[in-house]
């Protein structure tokens, strides 16, 4: 490992291309088609979609959990240069939970029940690192104290069902740092929280990344999550990249009728309540029979002709690094976009 | 709406549900759980009234116990000027028409083994409303009116969307025309794209059939937009009521403006700017709730008396009520007008009127209050 801080745009992980398709009795679910990303060291990487859309199963995938006789891979998963996608599965272990980490949704059920939390943490510890228990002990509460825990040298012994749901969310964030992993993988860690507590947890998991030297991958479907904590966002739409840009970018300037559908979706505190929230017509497409053209055009209220052929993921406003895939005019955009963010133009539902 | 507009649509004073823990072969009541604790508020017909709260804080309790689908330990209820506490099932059956429920998790509120016809048609056979035919009809005339088909009236629940599963359970809950829905969080298990539309159909659907709605959500953004009025809860208690864009702008118990200041905000300059209120810890126990105000462990305003003395429920002018030793965002004059409402739980201290103000608070655009407090008018 890295002595802290030595690099900063150390480029941790490239993801190019990367495909996951799975084949089922139904057909060929291409769950996440064409995704490419890069993750420098210091920074965090939102990932945004709605159920369906492919962000978790990307996530599994870096992780090495995806695999399967079913699923077939495209691409190139890269960490520090070594194609992770190669790997055979015993080579794998080595990087799992000791390089990238992986924070789930439900603390509730990612937690053994009759285990207590101390032993879990050990265990993930002992699985890297060939130290002795008590050593290994001795770094779980170490690792709970630096999560928050009040009193780590007491509730290392407790069973998750004495930790809250905050406190359990917590206690995974320990386990998933319990081997300094140079990329944390965050899959809707607050989604499962109140929000006094998701407050908490995004604080924790900012402060954490400077702490460790880390790069983030947090996956939400909350844009306000990622506008607290990203400085790079990705959207993704029915297994694809629909856009990606710096946070500033995305949020001031989205160039995807899709990104505006979510912004416009939220009902928001900082802004007059409309009189109607905008909403995206219809459901996420089926993954398994995508509609031909651009994915999002069966719910676009802004479709033409020319969506029929898929537009690129390609850089086309002034910003360099930022990427869409629509076909519409940049100032065309710019002059229909806020009434759709706004909730003034009146979509059946 | 209806033909009396100053009796309330449901009336509650001084709800109280307590659940025993028994323990040991007797089964003896060791502790009990205070989820809800002493509640009072009336709901008007027609209007919408939001119940906001951590997880824990007795909201789906108090939802549950307003419809009897619970007990209630203590208090009355009324629904249309008639006590119903202490109704039997049998003298209830006539009044479940009138108020329906519409649950959280739209994968586990429908018999997955029973038709989608079948699951609106259930509550109508129940009540003997219609012949068979009659029925169907109705049954198909619903699903249009929640934005499904006709066609789906042979399918199972399985074959649907989250987002379509929670139109059926909707669908279901307008069956037998009822005057109440009590919404336990309706769109917190589906998507953002999914959960506007669903707000929009609950809004269409209220004003179309002239339904009240209790609306029972964590999100304080779905809250504000759906809501007339809104209750936020503590610890069973209940901390503060106001017309809905008020709490927003002006919240008066330090408790709400931690809500507030929590909640994300989709603009990275506005998030960046913030001065955000993190609290710290989880909630408390209910079984041991602290003394005094309960919220005084998380608050940064908290003194000597906020332990010691429950705060009175305090009226501060337009339906604003809060329960605070240190209220937010009132001036001098309105804590001069401020007097004890008459729906303050029995256990305050009713002389507790609060004597100064913590200062002015934002929590949306992150200007905060005062820990400290100025002196007020002796």
């Amino acid at each position: 490992m890295e002595p802290g801080g030595a690099l900063m745009a150390e480029r941790l992980l490239e993801v190019e291309d990367l495909s996951v398709h799975f084949a089922t009795v139904d057909g060929t679910v291409k769950a996440v088609d064409g995704v490419s990303f890069e993750l420098e060291r210091g920074k965090v990487l939102g990932i945004v979609g709605e159920s369906g859309s492919g962000k978790s199963v990307t996530a599994m995938t870096l992780m090495g959990l995806t695999r399967d006789v079913n699923a077939h891979f495209g691409g190139e998963v890269r960490y520090k240069g070594r194609n992770l996608l190669e790997l055979s599965e015993s080579e794998m272990q080595g990087y799992r939970g000791n390089e990238i980490g992986m924070i789930f949704q439900d603390p509730m059920t990612s937690l053994n029940p009759v285990y207590r939390i101390g032993e879990q943490i050990v265990e993930a510890v002992q699985a890297h690192d060939k130290v002795d228990k008590r050593v290994a002990k001795r770094r779980a509460v170490e690792l709970l104290k630096q999560v928050g825990i009040p009193n780590p040298e007491s509730r290392v012994d407790d069973f998750p069902h004495q930790f809250s749901g905050g406190m359990r969310q917590r206690a995974m964030i320990a386990m998933a740092l319990s081997c300094n992993p140079d990329v944390l993988i965050a899959d809707e860690p607050t989604t499962a929280l109140d929000v006094t507590i998701q407050a908490q947890i995004i604080e924790l998991i900012g402060r954490l990344k400077d702490d460790f030297n880390s790069a983030v991958i947090m996956i939400t479907h909350d844009l306000g999550v990622v506008a607290e904590i990203a400085d790079e966002i990705i959207v993704m739409y029915a297994g694809r990249v629909v856009e990606q840009a710096e946070k500033r970018d995305l949020f001031y300037d989205p160039q995807m009728p899709y990104t505006w559908g979510l912004l416009g979706s939220i009902p928001r505190l900082d802004r007059p309540k409309p009189e109607r929230l905008h909403s995206i017509k219809g459901a996420p497409p089926s993954v398994i029979n995508a509609p031909a053209g651009c994915k999002f055009r069966p719910r676009c209220p802004h479709a033409f002709e020319k969506c029929v052929d898929e537009p690129a993921l390609e850089n086309r406003v002034e910003k360099p690094g930022h990427l869409d895939r629509c076909w519409l005019d940049v100032e065309v955009k710019r002059a229909l976009r806020d009434a759709t963010i706004s909730g003034d133009t009146q979509e059946a539902a | 709406m209806s033909t009396n507009g100053i009796q309330p649509l449901v009336e509650i004073k001084h709800v109280k549900k307590y659940f025993p823990i028994r323990k040991g072969v007797l089964q003896r009541e060791v502790a009990r759980v205070h989820a809800v604790d002493d509640v009072s508020f009336s709901v008007r017909a027609g209007e919408t009234l939001g119940l906001v709260g951590e997880s824990g804080c007795g909201k789906s309790t108090l939802g549950r116990t307003i419809v009897r689908l619970l007990e209630p330990t203590a208090g009355e209820i009324s629904f249309e000027g008639q006590r119903i506490e202490n109704f039997s099932s049998r003298q209830l059956r006539p009044l479940r028409r009138q108020m329906q429920m519409v649950f959280q998790d739209p994968y586990a509120s429908l018999n997955p083994r029973k038709r989608v016809g079948t699951i609106i048609d259930d509550p109508m056979k129940i009540h003997g409303l219609g012949d068979k035919r009659q029925r169907k009809a109705r049954v198909e005339e619903l699903l249009e009116t929640v934005g499904l088909s006709p066609e789906h009236y042979n399918r199972f629940p399985h074959e649907f969307s989250g987002g379509q599963r929670q139109r059926i359970g909707i669908a279901r809950a307008l069956a037998l025309q009822p005057k109440l829905i009590v919404a336990d969080e309706p769109v917190s298990a589906l998507d953002v794209s999914i959960q506007s539309q669903m707000l929009n159909l609950l809004e269409d659907l209220q004003n179309e059939f002239n339904l009240t709605y209790i609306f029972i959500a964590h999100d304080l953004g779905v809250v504000r937009h759906v809501s007339d009025r809104i209750a936020v809860m503590y610890l069973g208690k209940l901390v503060e009521l106001s017309p809905a864009e008020e709490l927003y702008t002006r919240p008066i118990m330090p408790y709400t403006e931690a809500l507030l200041s929590a909640v994300p905000i989709p603009d990275p300059d506005l998030a960046a700017a913030r001065e955000r209120i993190v609290l710290e810890g989880d909630v408390p126990s209910p079984i041991n709730p602290p003394t005094g105000c309960r919220f005084h462990p998380r608050c940064r305003y908290a003194t000597q008396v906020c332990a010691e003395v429950e705060p009175p429920l305090v009226e501060y002018g337009n339906g604003h009520l809060a329960a605070c030793h240190h209220p937010l965002n009132v001036d001098a004059a309105a804590l001069q007008q401020a007097h004890v409402a008459s729906s303050t739980p029995l256990a305050a201290e009713e002389n507790a009127l609060p004597r100064g103000t913590s200062g002015a608070s934002n929590p949306v655009s992150g200007e905060g209050g005062h820990p400290g407090g100025t002196p007020g008018p002796a």
